[in-house]
């Protein structure tokens, strides 16, 4: 028994992303179906003590390489370091999270092993030992479904596609320590300066709800009222883009086609008419609310509910309802 | 300093997408722009241009009809552009299109590549990224601001939840995100210079590429299924912002 499904987990400031839990989670069901070992590899700095936090999730086994060169992230040094560790592990497929990170890493340690590669999946189906890969193509009008014909195959996985599993805590998993040996060549760039946005509201891609507002928010003044509803519901806040290109919001909060595309459980519509590209970005949240002063907005044929009126008036009473729930 | 921009014709993302009797995505009658991301990384090549002099070069990978865009990107001020056209590229999947490009960016003297961070239509963002492993130098992705000092980079990039300030030597692939700065249009005096300006196709024999089989294949394209609008909430404001907190709480189960 070798081959086996890989994760590569991503931490931040030594605690484990979700969407790292969730390919453990999905991992664990397609190792299953294989009769295959869940291997979840670990780089970076100091982070042997993660490994008892993955075998709850389901990892028979955990690679951790622990290197100074891995302290922050970068694409030559993690694409040399697990480059290495997959030659010599031969897994039958590689996931990562369709993070910052995963976008960046997955495409240059493709190119480098010399197999294909699904970005963004919103599916993994196995069937007779071979993967087929569902993404979502054109920003979310259409899907494609990818078959990669040689291994390992590499995808990455939209976070919020899958479920976390209830972690066991009787799991054990074998540890191995593999160094990172990272060729010089591959050294060239250097993190000068990371700089986080102080917020304490989830990023737009892992949130569980967004509340998003568009052209009906009337200037950038407004966005408070979508901020206090989201801290009340642990929500992020969006825009689309003509808010962005309104200048009221940061390109970095823009939902769409040529922005973000999300898949929250909610995402809640504000002054948002519902252009296609926007649509796009959102369409596959799971539940879609509208609040708009136009029964006409197109954002209503989508939206499982609508409330036709004032955004002005109707979010913050919206947020004293949520208080009411939450509390 | 030598530029080089890969861009890529894309659909109007204005563009409502249906299949073709054949399963495959039906292009007629839609609209074909210059990728919006790519736009970014021509105007960044300009800027640069503009500052330390040199040529901007376009790159593009596919039929005849990227002319067209090749066009737009030498009206916005590019001097020259080469496309890689050949018809064993139609299944071309992004290790086949990193290494075709590679191979073309080999023959162009260029000090910096350029291009943007996806592409709005099979949304993969991996050619770029494989470029630049392909031809053996850094990229830095989603970049927001970039200085050149001699040889040397800054970049300021995107990750999740801020930025990142990332120093590198050049040569290197950057790929822009929307916040670099704001793509200029044509002038009609550029349209007019672009009609002279050189467009080179080269064939995958041209390039010395011999097989490329894919190591990816689409199986299957699919529309996603039309979601019906669900209910509006009658009432006044106060009424039905009770009433969506309570259907959000006890129908949807999310809140």
């Amino acid at each position: 028994m070798a081959k086996g499904i890989w994760i590569i987990i991503e931490q931040s400031n030594l605690a484990i992303r979700k969407v790292s839990l969730e390919l453990l989670s999905q991992g664990r069901i397609l190792a299953d179906q294989l009769g295959e070992p869940l291997v979840a590899v670990i780089p970076g700095k100091g982070v042997a003590a993660l490994a008892k936090d993955v075998a709850p999730y389901g990892a028979d086994k955990v690679i951790v390489i622990d290197d100074d060169k891995l302290e922050k992230y970068t694409t030559g040094a993690y694409t040399s370091a697990l480059n290495k560790v997959i030659r010599n592990g031969g897994p039958r497929a590689v996931l990562l999270g369709n993070t910052a990170i995963g976008k960046d890493l997955a495409p240059r340690l493709a190119q480098r092993l010399g197999v294909g590669m699904a970005s963004d999946c919103t599916g993994i189906e196995l069937a007779d030992g071979a993967f087929s890969f569902k993404r979502p193509i054109y920003g979310g009008k259409a899907f494609a479904e990818v078959a990669l014909k040689a291994e390992p195959v590499l995808a990455t996985v939209r976070p919020n596609t899958f479920p976390v599993a209830e972690p066991d805590a009787s799991r054990q998993a074998e540890t191995a320590n593999e160094s990172a040996d990272i060729d010089a060549a591959d050294l060239k760039a250097i993190v000068k300066d990371i700089a986080l946005a102080v917020s304490l509201r989830p990023e737009l891609i892992e949130a569980n709800i967004i509340i998003s507002g568009g052209r009906g928010m009337k200037g950038p003044e407004n966005y408070v009222i979508l901020e206090e509803c989201a801290d009340v519901i642990g929500a992020a806040v969006g825009a689309s883009r003509a808010a962005v290109d309104a200048g009221w919001r940061e390109a970095k909060f823009q939902v769409g086609q040529t922005g973000k595309t999300v898949s929250p459980t909610l995402y809640i519509a504000c002054g948002i008419s519902g252009a296609i590209q926007h649509l796009a970005g959102m369409g596959s949240s799971k539940v879609i609310v509208a609040i708009n002063k136009d029964p006409d907005a197109n954002i209503f044929t989508v939206a499982d509910y609508g409330i036709v009126g004032d955004l002005f008036e109707i979010v913050p009473l919206l947020t004293e309802e949520f208080k009411k729930l939450v509390s | 300093m030598n530029i080089l921009v890969c861009m890529k014709q894309t659909f109007d993302t204005e563009a409502k997408i249906a299949l073709n009797a054949a399963g495959k995505i039906d292009g007629t009658g839609v609209n074909l722009v210059i990728n919006a991301y790519d736009e970014f990384a021509i105007e960044e090549g300009l800027r640069l241009k503009e500052k330390f002099g040199g040529e901007v070069i376009l790159l593009s990978l596919g039929g005849q009809s990227v002319e067209t865009s090749l066009r737009t990107g030498l009206a916005m001020g590019a001097d020259r552009a080469v496309l890689v056209s050949d018809p064993a590229l139609a299944e071309a999947d992004e290790w086949a299109a990193a290494e075709a490009l590679a191979k073309a960016a080999a023959t162009i003297p260029y000090d910096i590549i350029l291009a943007g961070r996806i592409a709005v239509d099979d949304g993969s963002a991996q050619v770029s990224v494989r470029l630049a492993e392909a031809l053996q130098i850094p990229s830095v992705s989603s970049i927001l601001k970039l200085d050149i000092e001699g040889a040397a980079a800054t970049a300021v990039r995107e990750i999740d939840g801020g930025t990142e300030t990332i120093e590198v030597g050049l040569p290197a692939v950057f790929t822009a995100q929307k916040g670099l700065n704001e793509a200029r249009y044509p002038s009609m005096a550029g349209i007019m210079k672009a009609k002279k300006k050189e467009i080179k196709t080269v064939s995958l024999a041209d390039l010395g590429i011999g097989d490329l089989a894919p190591k990816a294949a689409v199986t299957k394209f699919s529309l996603p299924s039309p979601r019906a609008g669900g209910k509006v909430i009658p009432g006044e404001p106060a009424d039905a912002a009770k009433e969506l907190a309570r259907l959000l709480r006890e129908e949807a189960k999310a809140i």
